[in-house]
């Protein structure tokens, strides 16, 4: 339930993230939004952030199934950690679906790269598979994607460790989520430029 | 009439083989989930179980595939605004739907050839179709089965505006009720009925009792659709898959 719970945000995050940037493009506002002088490290990150609103709307909602229909069970006190552990994992998948997103602004099918990696997600980082059960290295790539650490650190909360039990686990998720969304700013940028200089902003 | 059907199928066949969507919902995507579930069965001490799993995965594909396929080819006409002139032409809007509905079932056939390759291929699954007439039939049974019912998907969704909304929401669920991957005897007896009107079911609920039996022959029966029964009349006959 727990993995689940906190991998049914990606789909908000990854999807809602790639969809924000890749369909500006798809839309034709592109163009005017980055003709505005408004810093684009505030732009993005303000588009980031109602997809993280939803990422945690949407865990919270499979935590409350799992509770209700699934005999899972949440020792209250638990809450505020695991609430924590799911707000880190969703801004880190956010920055993921950035960095996809990002890509959207030169590649024509962006949806396929990010249902890719959003069904790949579902096997490396952990979500029904323990990463002790998958080949070495799939384990590796799992642990270099953002959600794995997160899924672990929120399985350890609602089995009643304390958050500072897990308080490497979320530095690691968090360190995943920045180096994909400094990943993510890196690439808009460049692509920016290089839309505006070849004037291929628009190109489908 | 069969001129039409045959080119249309045709053409969309090849058509949807060259979307990257349709790749990764019939090719890729069923290759992960049969990798997930092969793992979670190892974890789980039940190894044996790799064909029952590749088969379920496959067969997942196969949903997805005419779910988003069917259930999307209005949509898609009306966003490319081709459908008024598909409406507006000579040829009954029904021909010209059934063979896209169909194009979508046969892409299908893509998971199941995926994951089975992939078990093969990674993970030494040794296959042979122990009645390969009976094979032969099914596999057409089943395309029409189930481009029937892709025809009834989108006949469903012609008037909603957000059908990939609706077919997000079908596809999870229906892998759940079916028995895809999870016997049916472990969900609760209320969800039975769903899965006996849902195309997938017969087939995953055989596999999975035939490929958890010891006994090397698994037996797999490939699905009975309503769509089927109320437009054919036809019912799918068994289709065996061995391990050696």
């Amino acid at each position: 339930v727990v993995g689940n719970a906190v991998q049914a945000s990606a789909m908000a995050s990854i999807y809602g993230m790639t969809m924000g940037i890749a369909n500006e493009r798809w839309f034709g506002t592109l163009p005017s939004l980055l003709a505005t002088p408004a810093n684009r490290l505030a732009l993005f990150c303000g588009r980031a952030l109602p997809f993280v609103a939803n990422g945690v709307l949407v865990s919270a909602f499979g935590f409350a199934v799992g509770l209700l229909l699934l005999d899972f069970r949440l020792a209250p006190s638990a809450l505020p950690g695991l609430a924590c552990v799911v707000v880190i994992t969703v801004a880190s998948c956010t920055g993921f679906g950035l960095l996809l997103g990002s890509i959207g602004l030169r590649a024509r099918d962006v949806f396929f790269i990010s249902n890719l990696f959003y069904f790949l997600m579902l096997l490396f980082c952990g979500v029904n598979v323990p990463l002790d059960a998958l080949p070495g290295a799939l384990a590796a790539v799992g642990r270099a994607l953002p959600l794995t650490h997160g899924i672990e650190a929120a399985r350890a909360v609602a089995a009643g460790a304390p958050l500072r039990a897990v308080d490497h686990l979320i530095a690691q998720e968090a360190l995943v989520g920045a180096a994909y969304g400094v990943a993510a700013y890196a690439l808009l940028r460049l692509f920016e430029a290089e839309g505006r200089r070849r004037a291929t902003l628009e190109t489908m | 009439v069969t001129r039409l059907l045959v080119a249309g199928w045709a053409f969309h066949r090849k058509s949807l083989s060259l979307s990257t969507f349709f790749i990764l919902t019939s090719a890729i995507q069923p290759v992960i989930f049969a990798s997930i579930a092969f793992y979670m069965f190892r974890a789980g001490g039940h190894a044996p179980t790799l064909l029952y799993a590749a088969i379920g995965a496959g067969l997942m594909g196969i949903w997805s595939t005419t779910l988003f396929g069917s259930g999307g080819s209005i949509q898609w006409q009306r966003f490319q605004g081709t459908l008024e002139l598909l409406v507006a032409a000579p040829v009954p809007f029904v021909l010209v739907l059934v063979p896209l509905t169909l194009a979508t079932a046969t892409i299908g056939i893509y998971s199941l050839t995926a994951t089975l390759l992939w078990g093969w291929l990674l993970f030494d699954i040794p296959l042979r179709v122990v009645h390969p007439l009976e094979f032969a039939m099914a596999v057409p049974a089943t395309v029409l089965g189930l481009g029937l019912l892709g025809l009834v998907l989108a006949s469903s969704f012609v008037l909603y505006r957000h059908a990939n909304a609706l077919a997000n929401l079908l596809e999870y669920p229906v892998w759940l009720a079916t028995g895809l991957l999870v016997p049916l005897s472990l969900l609760p007896g209320w969800t039975h009925p769903i899965a006996w009107v849902l195309a997938p079911r017969c087939s995953a609920a055989r596999c999975s009792r035939s490929c958890s039996s010891p006994i090397s022959a698994a037996s797999a029966a490939w699905p009975t659709t309503p769509s089927s029964w109320s437009a054919t009349r036809c019912r799918p006959p068994r289709w065996r898959v061995s391990t050696a």
